[in-house]
C-alpha cells in the first residue's frame, strides 16, 4: 500500500500507470457515519484537481467527493451505489468510487503519504 | 442535526452513562446529547424497530401545573383540546399557539391527579413557561423540573422488557399514564413515544435514572441516539417542531388538525380559535404533505419542491434516508392544490430535478397497543 496517496479532503489514490483509483478514507466513512446514497461522476466526463465528483449521504447529512487529481472518468463503481454501505465496511479496497485517466502527473505531488496523512487526520479530528 | 459540544451545554444526569456506552456528543437545543453510539444510527435505527431502544429525552421540558377543575377549564383557554373531560392518566397531543394559531410548540398533555403535566420540547419550553404563566395570570403553581430526567423505551419488546423492572405497565393503554414505583420512588410512566412503536416515557428522579437505564440495557434494550430517533419519527410520519412545523405554521396548515377536539372547535374560546376556524372553512393555501421520492435520492430541508409544468411550488421541512423502510423519506409544504395523493412533484437536489409524488400514508406502518396487553 506504499503508493497510495491521501488527500486534505479525505480521499485516497492508487496508482497503476496512467490510471488512478480513487475512494474515501476509512477516517472518512468513520466521521460520516452509515452511508445510504452515493453519486459519481459520469463515464467519460473529465474532472478537475480538488473540484466535485460525487456526493456521499449519510442518514444526517450530505457531504461532496472531490477529485485529488484532474483527468478523465474511466470507470465508476456501480457496486457501491447499488450497495452504498459498502463503503462503510471496505472503504479502502473494494468500495472505491472511480477510475480515472490522470492529466497531469505532477499534481501527483500535492498529495499525502500514508504515514503523513494519518497525522494529518488525528489533527483534524481533534 | 447537533453542532460540536459547546462549553455552555447543559449535561443530563445520564451524560457520563452516554460517555461510558461509546456515545457521540453534540451540542442539540442547549443541552449535551448524544446523537449515535458506537454501532451508527442504522443499527440503532433497526433495534428499535425489531428489538427495543432506549433514548434519553431529559432535555425536554417537564413542567407540571397543579390546580382543580378550574385548571381544566383555563388550559381550554390556550389549549384547542378537551381537558375538562380528560379522564385521569389520559395524554393528549396538543399545541400552543398565538392568535394567528401559529405553533408556539406541540407538547403532550396529561390529567393527573393533583392538575396537569406537559411535556414540552426542549429548545421551546423556557418561552412556553412564560407565555403559560402569562395566560394562567399566576393563579396557580407551576414547576418546570430540574429534577426529573425523562427516558422512552420505543420497540416491540418495549413492554416485556420494562414489565420485568416495573410491574404492572403492561396494563397501560396508548396515550394513558400512571403512577408506579422504583427503587421505593414514585415514578410516572406513559404508554407513549416518537418512533412508531409501542412503547414507554419513563419520568423519573435523576439520581434513579442511571440504575434504571442500566436495568433495561441488562435486559437486552440498547441506547438510542437523536440520530436515529429522527428517522424513525421520520418513517412514522410524526413532525418534527422547528422544521416541521413552526410560529408561522398553523395545525391545519400541518395537516394536524385531527389533533384540534370537535367540541372545541365548535364552542371556540381559545388562542388561535378564529384563524383555525377560517383555514377550516375557507382551506389553506399551504399544507403539508408526505412526500415519497422515487428511486434513492435524498431530499433534505429546504429542498425546493416543483410541479410537472415546472411551479415551484413548496419546499421540504424534513427528509433523509428510512432504514426500514429502505428508501428516502420526506415530508414538507406544498400548494393545497398539488397536495392530492399520488400527485407527481419534482425535488430540485443540486441543481438536478427528481420525481417523486405526495404520500398520504406514514412510510412506516405504526405498530401501538392501543389496549393493554392481557
Amino acid at each position: 500500500m506504499s503508493d497510495v496517496k491521501f488527500s486534505k479532503e479525505h480521499e485516497w489514490l492508487k496508482l497503476d500507470g496512467e490510471i488512478a483509483t480513487i475512494g474515501i478514507t476509512k477516517h472518512a466513512t468513520e466521521m460520516l457515519g452509515d452511508i445510504v446514497f452515493v453519486e459519481l461522476p459520469e463515464k467519460g466526463s473529465s474532472v478537475v484537481k480538488d473540484g466535485n465528483a460525487g456526493v456521499v449521504e449519510s442518514t444526517k447529512a450530505a457531504s461532496d467527493v472531490y477529485t485529488p487529481v484532474s483527468g478523465e472518468v474511466v470507470e465508476n463503481n456501480q457496486s457501491i451505489v447499488d450497495d452504498p454501505a459498502r463503503i462503510n465496511s471496505d472503504p479502502e479496497d473494494e468500495a472505491w468510487f472511480f477510475k480515472l485517466k490522470i492529466k497531469d502527473k505532477s499534481e501527483l505531488d500535492t498529495l499525502m503519504n500514508k504515514e503523513e496523512y494519518e497525522k494529518f487526520s488525528k489533527e483534524s479530528t481533534s | 442535526m447537533g453542532k460540536k459540544v459547546n462549553m455552555k451545554d447543559k449535561k443530563t444526569a445520564l451524560n457520563s452513562l452516554h460517555k461510558k456506552y461509546g456515545a457521540k456528543l453534540v451540542s442539540f437545543a442547549g443541552y449535551e446529547m448524544p446523537i449515535q453510539y458506537s454501532k451508527g444510527i442504522i443499527e440503532e435505527h433497526e433495534n428499535t424497530r425489531k428489538n427495543a431502544g432506549i433514548f434519553d429525552v431529559s432535555h425536554m421540558g417537564q413542567l407540571s401545573i397543579k390546580g382543580d377543575e378550574s385548571l381544566a377549564k383555563d388550559l381550554e383557554k390556550i389549549f384547542p383540546t378537551d381537558l375538562s373531560t380528560a379522564k385521569l392518566n389520559q395524554s393528549k397531543y396538543s399545541f400552543l399557539m398565538n392568535e394567528e394559531a401559529g405553533i408556539h410548540d406541540d407538547l403532550i398533555i396529561t390529567k393527573v391527579e393533583d392538575g396537569f403535566n406537559i411535556v414540552l420540547n426542549a429548545a421551546c419550553k423556557h418561552s412556553d413557561f412564560k407565555l403559560l404563566s402569562k395566560f394562567l395570570a399566576n393563579k396557580y403553581e407551576m414547576i418546570l423540573s430540574e429534577e426529573l430526567s425523562l427516558v422512552a423505551i420505543q420497540g416491540p419488546n418495549a413492554v416485556k422488557i420494562l414489565e420485568k423492572i416495573i410491574t404492572g405497565v403492561s396494563n397501560l393503554k396508548f396515550m394513558n399514564g400512571g403512577i408506579f414505583k422504583y427503587l421505593k420512588e414514585k415514578i410516572y410512566i406513559t404508554r407513549s413515544g416518537y418512533t412508531g412503536e409501542d412503547g414507554f416515557e419513563i419520568s423519573i428522579a435523576n439520581n434513579n435514572v442511571e440504575t434504571l437505564v442500566e436495568e433495561l440495557i441488562s435486559e437486552g434494550a440498547n441506547l438510542i441516539g437523536l440520530g436515529a430517533r429522527d428517522t424513525l419519527r421520520l418513517e412514522a410520519g410524526l413532525c418534527l417542531y422547528g422544521h416541521d412545523m413552526d410560529i408561522n405554521k398553523s395545525p391545519i396548515e400541518a395537516n394536524l388538525k385531527w389533533a384540534i377536539s370537535k367540541n372545541r372547535i365548535l364552542e371556540g374560546g381559545f388562542i388561535g380559535f378564529e384563524k383555525i376556524k377560517s383555514q377550516i372553512e375557507k382551506g389553506v393555501s399551504k399544507v403539508r404533505v408526505d412526500i415519497k421520492p422515487e428511486g434513492r435520492i435524498i431530499a433534505r430541508e429546504k429542498t425546493s419542491i416543483f410541479s410537472k409544468e415546472d411551479k415551484n411550488i413548496g419546499e421540504i421541512t424534513s427528509g433523509t434516508f428510512g432504514p426500514s423502510v429502505q428508501a428516502p423519506v420526506a415530508m414538507g409544504y406544498v400548494e393545497n392544490s398539488f397536495s392530492g395523493v399520488d400527485t407527481k412533484v419534482f425535488l430540485e437536489v443540486r441543481g438536478k430535478k427528481y420525481p417523486a409524488s405526495i404520500s398520504n400514508l406514514p412510510f412506516y406502518k405504526k405498530s401501538y397497543v392501543k389496549g393493554a396487553n392481557k
